[in-house]
């Protein structure tokens, strides 16, 4: 008997201490977007998506520039790494057993591990300096780093978890093994993948380390390649270091209309993943 | 080992006498495979004649869905696998340099233990998965209609070839699995336990399934059940520790083997 007591106590006891567990992960979670919408929330209007920044003490203005400069940027790095990511994660789960794989799985993994303040000085050397000028292509190049290791960890966890009796399926019906890996592995493991896009896009929005020497910022609209561009996080950045009151509160609702973003992207891939079959299961 | 299909005519009437003259479909000579140093299938030899089901029995492990997969070479995909001697399809070797892999599995259907739709394509896609795949257009509606009514499938799915092929139950995904291999009209139906996972009702709809298949395609099914066996096949090939002990006419097999470890296996003595 005392030792069935003593099993319901710990049973008790655990569940509490999960419990509380619990609630201390949600803490910062919750403090964070109070904080972020209750500070930011006042300054959303329509004109703050669309104007461009004013001096300090004149009413008005918005971020417009960069919010368009930081979907421009991840835009261009997507195009650059999305495709990179996600064929270097096929190759690594059909190819990838011997050295090069090995080679290029072990490069990947430290990447994804590397600094992003750190990827920010590579592409400023690798394409700042040659340029001689700050640009949106520097920073995209930055970005798109930092989505290719990422990208094509998890695409090729993605594919290794697609059963072998698929690829038998496909191969008995005399299919190729690249239309193989392509059409029906992949195809099986896309709902996986868009969502990791996603949120290796979503982590990327988000960066300012990379962005702060490659594309710099800008005070007017830009959308040239080769010219430096603003972005929610680096004016989010500004803003938060200036000395002014009213430039804090622009800080706050740059974060909050960063944060929508990123919510965006993640509801996105909920609403894209999807089955479009009925009945399926 | 010379235990030929030609070896038993009297017991198998429903075999066209002429076809034991002509040259068999499937011709296996001296067939060895290893798994690294394991050696699954030893130094086997037999013939299928056309338009007939061979089937293929033995305990687990005997080595018989190896011999099979052999057939169609679906050990290309083992890096640590290896195969010697002929297997040949209308007198021509797969084993040699010139067959391509992928025509030869279009020639050479196969089915698997477990039914294995692909989870993202409806049914209709599914079945039209063969020609899609290998970028084949045409008119694949048809396509569908006609395999899935081979299959004995259509009336079942005729108004859902939209929903998910997952949606179907076990037996009606194994024979979804059996229209698709269909619908590239191969020449030999390669069958791996093709009822194994499935209830009395779903394996006896299979089991009539390959007695209508047999006019057109000729078939090679591994089973697990004599009884099924005995069945549906013309031929029977009883494997044991990954030697061909003994094949003939299933009714000299199952009533008159020549060998005693068939006779002990087909009695029930072991395995």
């Amino acid at each position: 008997m005392r030792h069935f007591a003593f099993r319901r106590f710990m049973n008790v006891f655990m569940t509490v201490l999960c419990g509380v567990a619990l609630v201390a992960a949600f803490i910062p979670l919750i403090s964070v977007l109070y904080l972020v919408i209750s500070k930011g929330a006042a300054g959303l209007s329509w004109d703050f998506f669309t104007q461009l920044p004013k001096p300090v003490g004149e009413e008005g203005g918005g971020i417009g520039n960069a919010l368009v400069g930081t979907l421009y940027m991840v835009g261009l790095a997507c195009l650059m790494g999305l495709p990179v990511g996600v064929g270097a994660g096929v190759f690594l789960a059909e190819r990838g057993d011997g050295t090069v794989g090995k080679t290029v799985r072990f490069v990947a993994e430290v990447l994804s591990g590397v600094p992003s303040i750190v990827i920010g000085i590579v592409a400023y050397a690798m394409v700042v300096i040659p340029m001689r000028h700050f640009s949106a292509l520097a920073g995209s190049v930055a970005l798109a780093i930092m989505i290719v290791p990422y990208l094509a960890c998890s695409t090729e966890e993605l594919i290794r978890v697609v059963p072998t009796s698929l690829r038998e399926a496909s191969l008995a019906l005399g299919v190729t093994n690249w239309r193989t890996s392509l059409l029906v592995i992949l195809r099986t493991a896309m709902t996986g993948v868009v969502t990791a896009c996603l949120l290796a896009v979503a982590r990327v929005a988000g960066e300012t380390a990379p962005l702060l020497f490659t594309a710099l910022n800008n005070q007017y609209w830009n959308v040239s390649p080769v010219q430096p561009t603003a972005s929610l996080t680096v004016a989010i950045y500004n803003y938060a270091i200036s000395p002014y009151e009213d430039w804090h509160a622009k800080a706050w609702t740059a974060a909050l209309v960063l944060l929508m973003l990123v919510g965006l992207l993640n509801l996105t891939s909920r609403v894209l993943t999807r089955n479009r079959l009925k009945g399926a299961r | 080992m010379n235990a030929l299909a030609s070896s038993a005519p009297d017991s198998a009437p429903a075999v066209a006498a002429g076809a034991a003259i002509a040259t068999p479909k499937v011709e296996v000579q001296k067939l060895n495979v290893w798994f690294a140093k394991n050696h699954a299938v030893k130094d086997t030899s037999l013939a299928v004649q056309v338009h007939t089901v061979l089937a293929v029995i033995g305990p687990s492990g005997c080595g018989k869905s190896t011999f099979l997969r052999a057939l169609n070479r679906m050990h290309d995909l083992v890096p640590v696998a290896r195969v010697t001697g002929k297997v040949l399809v209308d007198g021509q070797d797969l084993y040699t340099r010139e067959v391509d892999p992928v025509l030869l599995r279009r020639r050479v259907g196969m089915v698997f233990q477990r039914p294995n739709p692909f989870p993202t394509m409806s049914i209709e896609e599914n079945v039209a998965a063969g020609l899609v795949l290998n970028g084949i257009s045409g008119n694949h509606a048809e396509v569908v209609e006609r395999s899935l009514r081979k299959a004995a499938l259509w009336d079942e799915v005729k108004d859902r070839l939209g929903h998910a092929a997952t949606s179907l139950s076990g037996g009606q995904q194994q024979r979804l699995c059996i229209a698709r291999a269909l619908a590239i009209e191969p020449e030999v139906l390669l069958m791996d336990e093709p009822a194994s996972a499935l209830d009395p009702i779903a394996t006896a709809k299979i089991e009539e399934l390959i007695h209508e298949l047999k006019e057109h395609y000729t078939i090679i099914i591994v089973t697990h059940s004599m009884q099924q066996a005995a069945r549906v096949s013309d031929h029977t090939a009883f494997f044991y520790m990954g030697e061909l002990v003994e094949m003939g006419a299933t009714e000299q097999i199952f009533t008159n083997p020549k060998e005693r470890r068939t006779e002990d296996y087909v009695t029930g003595k072991f395995g």
